[in-house]
């Protein structure tokens, strides 16, 4: 039988559908048992999905520019 | 070659033209990336000018080191591993200041230990603003440890792989999976704070 503990120590692996089938069977038997460990799967599983759909922010125009005025400054040092 | 014409380029001919010296190729390159590199030094570093000086730093690093880039990674892969080592650089710079620590945290175990255990509902982000739920992402990532920090921002948020993140941070397979997961339990239960369905409330505090 598994336990939580063994459920926690596999639980990224298990999100990240990195686990074979027959672990995989084991770990979703024991959170339809466990009504706190489908809980924390399922808020983690959340927090990352969350986390990925974080649009990066457009890059401030004046960091841009002054990234690019930096690299022409090295681009023409070099080709010269 | 002009730039419009490169803008739908594959990514591997753009580094093929940067490395015969098309220096307009390289700044579509810079273009693709800039944004995510910002944000990865943001994330890492906590601090904006730090982040921004990394995103020079990388950039001019590629550069120069074009010629070195072996092309069997891709440069986004490449180029974030550059910016890793600057934005850590930069950390353990600030660590000699003594206002930030990046000392390996003890292994004690005791992190993975979930505090609160409370169901969210079905979309939790939606009752928040856009900029409330920047805010709170943004909190919740700084109060991780740095070397945490690194390992989620590299493996959830730049999607990068395991072995990617491992290559990246200079760490073992099995470190990175082990910080990950801390990352992702300690993340996940400050989030709890806000996302927890209403109803569950009355339940933690009775």
């Amino acid at each position: 039988m598994l336990t939580c503990k063994d459920f926690l120590s596999e639980l990224s692996d298990y999100l990240d559908a990195n686990i074979d089938a027959e672990l995989r069977a084991k770990l979703e038997r024991h959170i339809t048992e466990c009504p706190n460990c489908w809980v924390i799967a399922d808020t983690t599983r959340k927090t990352i999905q969350i986390y990925k759909g974080m649009e990066p922010c457009a890059i401030p125009a004046d960091v841009e520019s002054r990234l690019m005025k930096a690299l022409e400054k090295k681009m023409a040092a070099k080709g010269r | 070659m002009a730039l419009s014409s490169l803008a739908g380029l594959e990514e591997s001919a753009l580094v093929t033209q940067a490395r015969q010296g098309d220096t307009v190729a390289f700044a579509e390159l810079v273009r693709r990336y800039e944004g995510k590199i910002f944000r990865l030094a943001q994330h890492i570093t906590q601090n904006r000018e730090d982040a921004e000086d990394v995103l020079q730093e990388s950039f001019m690093k590629a550069y120069e080191h074009l010629d070195q880039f072996k092309g069997d990674s891709k440069f986004y892969t490449w180029i974030v591993r550059i910016a890793v080592n600057q934005a850590l650089m930069k950390l353990r710079r600030r660590k000699t200041d003594k206002s930030v620590s990046l000392d390996e945290t003890i292994d004690t175990g005791e992190d993975t230990v979930v505090r609160e255990i409370a169901a969210w509902g079905e979309d939790p982000e939606q009752s928040f603003s856009r900029e409330e739920l920047g805010s709170i992402l943004d909190t919740a990532i700084q109060s991780l440890e740095p070397l945490y920090r690194s390992v989620f921002v590299l493996r959830d948020i730049e999607e990068l792989s395991t072995e990617e993140t491992a290559e990246a941070l200079g760490l073992s397979v099995p470190a990175v999976k082990s910080r990950l997961l801390r990352a992702r339990l300690q993340l996940r239960e400050k989030l709890t704070r806000f996302f927890k369905r209403k109803g569950d409330d009355a339940f933690a505090y009775m």
